[in-house]
């Protein structure tokens, strides 16, 4: 007997339709850009705020309104003027004023005694820090002082009420993206189900519940939003169960449509003709061809559903000071566009990436999924 | 058809009766009344006006009390605008959002298919991709920054057109609004015809057209245009309805006097009976829309007549 030597091709390796449309998906350029963008756009919302000095609340009276720059506040000319205003605060007078570098120097006098007491004025403003008393004249009518300058870096300017702008952007956007992706997360886990059991079922069952959705439809949604704003309170997660509340019609639709045309295809009459149970069959052979439409809406929803976010805002019904959002940073800055127009560009400028980076990467799924107009 | 037509008559009235008592028992739910004010009211004249307005009633007599006056067309009296009833606020109010919702519908529909058929037949030319990145800004930029944007530039600056309000319906007043309302659906029509158009256009029988040797414009004009359409068309409904009945945005951005603005001070005030009369115009809105959209539909499409 001689053994055969199998040299049989090694098994053909199938490659199932999510992989194919992955392979698709990377060849879009625009679709692969977006993922990059959006990539970036997450770290810098979850990740900066780790490497800003400045928190989202803390409010800087000596910045309000500053807009962006590279260099540091405060500017070395303004500094006289504020340790003047600061001197005067507590009833002395500024003889001499000298920075370098971190530091600085002044020389105060006084018709009274100084009270060492009068450093906690020098403190109080934003700009000054670390004040102590050096040296004070034997009659104790005048004093040197020396402190620190406090250096701070506004890259995106301060809003109207002295908050940096690139920590509250940071944060809005933390918002923003989880309402997006929690509310859509609500609107899928709603929608497949409803539109599952909807398809499924079939019959009177399909009708009557196609027929609630039908109604739903008519109901004005911007009343509906208002009204779970309105009932809920103005929670932030209520918002996002609120807005996915609302949006999971076009899913359920989508998926029963879905589930209807599946059901009759051969391949599946050719999966029961095998003996595979209905299961088997809605895991391996329906839920894998609904995924593609699916993952195409829910791209698409993301940014609708962050777009509605900021449509609440606008109106004053979404999230509550000093919380913020992208939306609620841009409905802000609209109203100062004239006065700082910084306010306005630079959320629009995160916002608008996003959304369109969000869009591309759906339109390229739809493309990935469905590659008949390639 | 016309059977069509009146099965889709008579399956709407329940819809609208249910949107209807949805919101009633909603509006309801929700916390505070219409005469909670920040300064309370005296409890003899708090119980007065309860009792005037029916609010002392259990719920649901209120809701029979107000069905019966709606089937006579009595929406009501408004609870905060005093001595004004609903039927006379809305019916003020609707010709501003009307005029305005009409424009903006125009532009957006006749402007989206114009852009969407030349860049379907340029596809994947520059003026494509141009037309298409401009969409996808039209559609992701919201419209309360494209509104402040353009006032600043055409209104602030160059000082061309007025910045808000009516005037006395000059149209210069106009112009701005209808831009804002518009944009946003042009865009989203753009895309649509784009992509529909590209289909319709290596359908079978646009080739069969192209072969007998029609002129391109009948081609175009005609065979690739009437199935290219039918998105356009299904998407028409819901859109008309909220552009006519007033874009609550555009309106307090612009301090227009339409509906929209009823429709958020009603609810935050619990105007019980401006947010009802609201919720019905825009839903009977919708429900007409649609069905002179599937009776287009159906005209355009002579499959779904027989279905």
């Amino acid at each position: 007997m001689t053994d055969i030597v199998s040299s049989a091709p090694a098994p053909l390796k199938g490659r199932s339709p999510a992989a194919m449309a992955l392979a698709r998906l990377a060849r879009n350029r625009a679709a692969t850009v977006s993922i990059g963008v959006l990539v970036i756009v997450s770290l810098i919302c979850f990740l900066g705020p780790f490497f800003n000095p400045h928190n989202y609340a803390t409010v800087y009276q000596s910045y309000v309104s500053v807009p962006p720059s590279l260099s540091a506040y405060p500017a070395d000319d303004t500094l006289q003027a504020v340790m003047q205003a600061t001197v005067e605060r507590g009833r002395a007078k500024l003889d001499s004023f000298s920075v370098s570098g971190k530091s600085y120097t002044a020389t105060i006098s006084s018709e009274k005694e100084i009270d060492p007491r009068i450093i906690r004025y020098f403190d109080r403003p934003d700009e000054f820090d670390g004040a102590v008393i050096k040296e004070t004249s034997a009659d104790k009518l005048s004093a040197t002082v020396e402190g620190h300058v406090n250096r701070e870096y506004f890259l995106l300017g301060t809003d109207r009420n002295g908050r940096d702008m690139l920590a509250r952007i940071m944060v809005g956007g933390q918002i923003s993206l989880m309402v997006g992706i929690l509310a859509t997360i609500v609107a899928l886990v709603i929608g497949v189900t409803y539109g599952a059991i909807s398809g499924y079922l079939g019959g009177r069952v399909d009708n009557i519940m196609m027929r609630f959705v039908e109604i739903m439809y008519s109901l004005p949604f911007i009343f509906f939003v208002i009204m779970l704003v309105v009932f809920f309170g103005r929670h932030i997660a209520l918002i996002f169960i609120g807005i996915g509340a609302i949006n999971w019609l076009d899913m359920a639709r989508i998926v029963r449509g879905q589930t209807l045309s599946l059901k009759r295809r051969e391949f599946v009459g050719a999966a029961t003709a095998m003996g595979l149970s209905d299961w088997a069959i809605i895991r391996r052979h329906i839920i894998p061809n609904t995924i593609g439409p699916v993952v195409v809406f829910v791209t698409l929803l993301v940014p609708q559903v962050i777009l509605l976010e900021s449509f609440l805002s606008f109106l004053g019904l979404g999230v509550q000071e000093p919380m913020t959002s992208w939306g609620f940073l841009i409905s802000e800055g609209a109203s100062a566009i004239q006065a700082s127009p910084w306010l306005l560009l630079y959320p629009s400028i995160f916002f608008v990436v996003t959304l369109m980076a969000l869009n591309y990467l759906g339109d390229g799924l739809r493309d990935a999924f469905d590659p008949r107009d390639r | 058809m016309l059977r069509f037509i009146l099965s889709r008559l008579l399956s709407s009235a329940p819809t609208i009766f249910i949107v209807m008592t949805l919101s009633f028992f909603m509006i309801r739910l929700a916390p505070g009344g219409p005469f909670n004010l920040e300064r309370p009211l005296q409890p003899e004249v708090m119980a007065n006006l309860n009792a005037v307005y029916h609010l002392d009633q259990p719920v649901w007599k209120q809701y029979i009390f107000y069905l019966w006056n709606v089937l006579h067309g009595d929406f009501g009296p408004s609870f905060v605008y005093k001595d004004y009833t609903v039927s006379e606020l809305i019916l003020q109010a609707l010709p501003y959002s009307l005029v305005l919702g009409a424009w903006a519908l125009l532009i957006a529909v006749f402007g989206g298919i114009a852009l969407g058929v030349y860049a379907a037949l340029r596809q994947n030319s520059w003026a494509d991709y141009l037309l298409m990145g401009i969409s996808a800004l039209g559609n992701t930029v919201p419209n309360f920054v494209i509104g402040p944007v353009l006032t600043l530039i055409f209104a602030v600056s160059l000082a061309w057109l007025p910045t808000g309000s009516w005037g006395n319906g000059d149209f210069r007043h106009l112009v701005l609004p209808i831009i804002v309302l518009s944009l946003p659906q042009l865009a989203v029509f753009a895309r649509l015809t784009r992509g529909s158009m590209i289909e319709a256009l290596r359908a079978d029988h646009v080739r069969t057209a192209r072969a007998y040797g029609l002129p391109a414009r009948s081609v175009v004009g005609v065979h690739a245009l009437r199935a290219g359409l039918m998105p356009v068309i299904s998407y028409l409904g819901p859109v008309a309805a909220s552009v006519l009945t007033g874009s609550i945005i555009v309106e307090q951005m612009f301090s227009l006097p339409g509906v929209g603005r009823y429709f958020v001070l009603g609810a935050l005030n619990r105007d019980y009976t401006l947010v009802m009369g609201t919720v019905v115009l825009i839903s009977v809105f919708i429900v007409v829309l649609n069905l002179i959209v599937d009776i287009i539909y159906a005209f355009v499409d002579p499959r779904i007549r027989h279905d």
